[in-house]
């Protein structure tokens, strides 16, 4: 199973700032193994937010994203200890969840 | 008259007593690094043991008192083997080449040669400016000190064993332990050295 | 949707482009910068440096370390091993199970093992000791490598992620602790191998640089903390989590020395004497490396 994400939410001015690190490889399949053969691509593709059920960011991903990526947005409404939940899912048909509850 | 006397001898017994124990933990070091270290590609064990030079150095905390340090240096200019051909000028391009080139003597490395690694502590080309500092600054150097055969000389003593005009310098000496060859440290002589050379532009 | 606000690609790229000018200018910068003297270069703060503190900051807020933590705090409550317990009984020394503090005071003397130990060998004995795991296993691969994280490097960043704004005490109190900052201190300054180096040759003056790297005089006070602050690191280079047993194995490597033997009593001594040296800073936890 991918290894869990750190999700920071925090509410100021009924606005929610989230930062996110997620840990993924994001292998662009560019790269070559010390044997020479390449190295398959593996990436995320899509990121999702959601809040109370509303999907508040959704991104397609490609392999541009560098290691181990970081995400940081604001969303309008939101309240200290309200949840926030953020999905990934990979070019491998891998997926991960986490939650965090708003400060 | 007596207790002045019985003092300095407590003092030198003290200062002995000192130096035992410093010797003590420097012998205790070495033997413990000994036991923990193992041999690993081209870099075998025998590097941990110091040579005359080394332990000197290691000794007196780069510090050699003033007639050991010139007998030794002495000494080390003797290894020195300069070209048989009395050439020292190779080619610039080449020498800058090496110049950059940080590789050799790990134990990652082997089988290739080894480059100079002289820009990690010098500021030699005036196109590179990712220099560094542990060593004094060689931009110029010809233009600054001539192109002579004397100065062609000393250039390729220095590389080749730096030790012997400055005993516990931190250069390493090129030539004595087998990194470079001949032919690259004329190249490097000739990269400070040769008047066509950015380093003298 | 339009009361969203994305940032994080733009961030990102934004930090690319700091990135990608930081090595166009390290490589390819205007001849009349290199009349700059070296000197005045390091002491002084030049713009390239600058730029890449700015960077550094940036990163610090966020770093990827911090998943490295998440990692090693879920293993280190995990039953594991052929004997399947957790490692919750691990003695840090201060007492079983407590990890709070305890990276920030050590290398210290374990009475159990006779031994000076460092965070890590003092987590690959608990391995060895609760978990049944084999030292030998252990040390067969023990550094990150690709998309590999040895288990002791996520326990490490673990560990000293909760000494985060504590104060470094690297302990002198016993005889054996005191011996072993003076047999680090010898190891420190010996000079040996082809190229005639020790750790000193680069780490025992003040605003020194290799290449563009600068370097810490980890024999001065005031220097001696950047040992120990930003360790483990996260490398951004290939990004991979590197604790202080992968440095001092790289260290002895540029220094051209046979290779030392990891989590050996020798880098327990290397470290208590640079983590002594740094006693009094506070520590800010793993941190981030270029």
């Amino acid at each position: 199973m991918p290894d869990p994400m750190r999700i920071r939410a925090t509410a100021k001015n009924g606005e929610v700032n989230v930062k996110v690190l997620m840990a993924h490889e994001m292998e662009t399949g560019q790269r070559k193994d010390a044997a020479g053969k390449p190295i398959p691509a593996h990436f995320i593709k899509q990121v999702t937010a959601t809040w109370q059920g509303k999907v508040v960011l959704s991104a397609n991903w490609g392999t541009a994203i560098a290691k181990n990526p970081f995400l940081e947005f604001t969303f309008k409404g939101g309240k200290k200890g309200e949840k926030i939940q953020v999905t990934w899912n990979d070019n491998k048909g891998e997926k991960r969840s986490d939650e965090a509850t708003i400060n | 008259m007596k207790t002045f006397q019985a003092s300095i001898f407590g003092a030198a017994a003290l200062a002995i007593a000192f130096a035992a124990q410093a010797q003590d933990y420097r012998a205790q070091a070495i033997s413990m690094m000994k036991r923990d270290f193992h041999a690993k590609g081209i870099a075998h064990m025998d590097r941990l043991n110091e040579d005359a030079l080394q332990l000197i150095c290691n000794r007196s905390h780069n510090e050699p008192p003033k007639g050991i340090a010139e007998t030794l240096q002495h000494d080390q200019l003797a290894t020195i083997q300069y070209p048989a051909d009395g050439k020292f000028l190779g080619d610039w391009k080449a020498g800058e080449k090496l110049a950059q080139n940080g590789r050799g003597m790990t134990w990652k490395d082997g089988g290739k040669p080894s480059g100079g690694s002289c820009y990690n502590c010098h500021q030699i080309g005036p196109a590179t400016t990712s220099f560094g500092d542990i060593g004094n600054s060689l931009l110029h150097f010809g233009k600054i000190r001539g192109y002579g055969p004397d100065v062609q000389k000393y250039v390729y003593g220095k590389i080749y064993n730096a030790k012997a005009y400055n005993l516990c310098s931190k250069m390493p000496r090129f030539g004595h332990s087998g990194t470079l060859t001949e032919k690259q440290i004329k190249d490097l002589v000739a990269l400070l050295l040769d008047p066509n050379s950015p380093v003298n532009k | 949707m339009s009361s969203i606000k994305l940032r994080a690609v733009v961030a990102l790229s934004g930090l690319a482009l700091v990135c990608a000018a930081q090595a166009a200018q390290k490589e390819s910068a205007p001849p009349k910068k290199a009349a700059v003297h070296a000197k005045k270069a390091a002491a002084a703060k030049d713009p390239v440096a600058a730029d890449f503190e700015k960077f550094h900051e940036i990163m610090e807020e966020d770093s990827p370390a911090e998943l490295f933590e998440a990692k090693g705090a879920e293993m280190w409550k995990t039953k594991r091993g052929p004997k399947h317990v957790s490692l919750e009984k691990c003695n840090l020394g201060l007492g079983p199970g407590v990890v709070k503090g305890a990276y920030v005071q050590m290398p210290r003397y374990f009475a159990d093992t006779g031994q000076m130990m460092d965070a890590e060998r003092r987590i690959v004995y608990c391995m060895v000791k609760l978990q049944g795991f084999k030292e030998a296993d252990l040390a067969k691969k023990p550094f990150s490598k690709g998309s590999y994280l040895p288990d002791p490097v996520a326990l490490v960043t673990y560990v000293a992620g909760q000494s985060r704004n504590m104060k470094i005490a690297v302990p002198q109190k016993l005889p054996q602790e005191r011996a072993a900052y003076k047999l680090g201190e010898e190891i420190f300054n010996y000079r040996a191998g082809p190229w005639d180096f020790s750790c000193a040759t680069c780490h025992g003056e003040d605003n020194k640089r290799i290449r563009t790297q600068n370097l810490p005089n980890l024999a001065s006070k005031v220097d001696a903390v950047r040992a120990f602050q930003g360790w483990p690191g996260y490398r951004m280079t290939g990004g991979l989590m590197h604790t202080l047993q992968w440095r001092m194995n790289d260290c002895f490597r540029q220094q051209r020395f046979p290779e030392p033997g990891y989590a050996s009593e020798t880098i327990a001594d290397l470290l208590t004497y640079m983590g002594v040296n740094a006693n009094g800073y506070l520590y800010k936890g793993p941190g981030i490396k270029r």
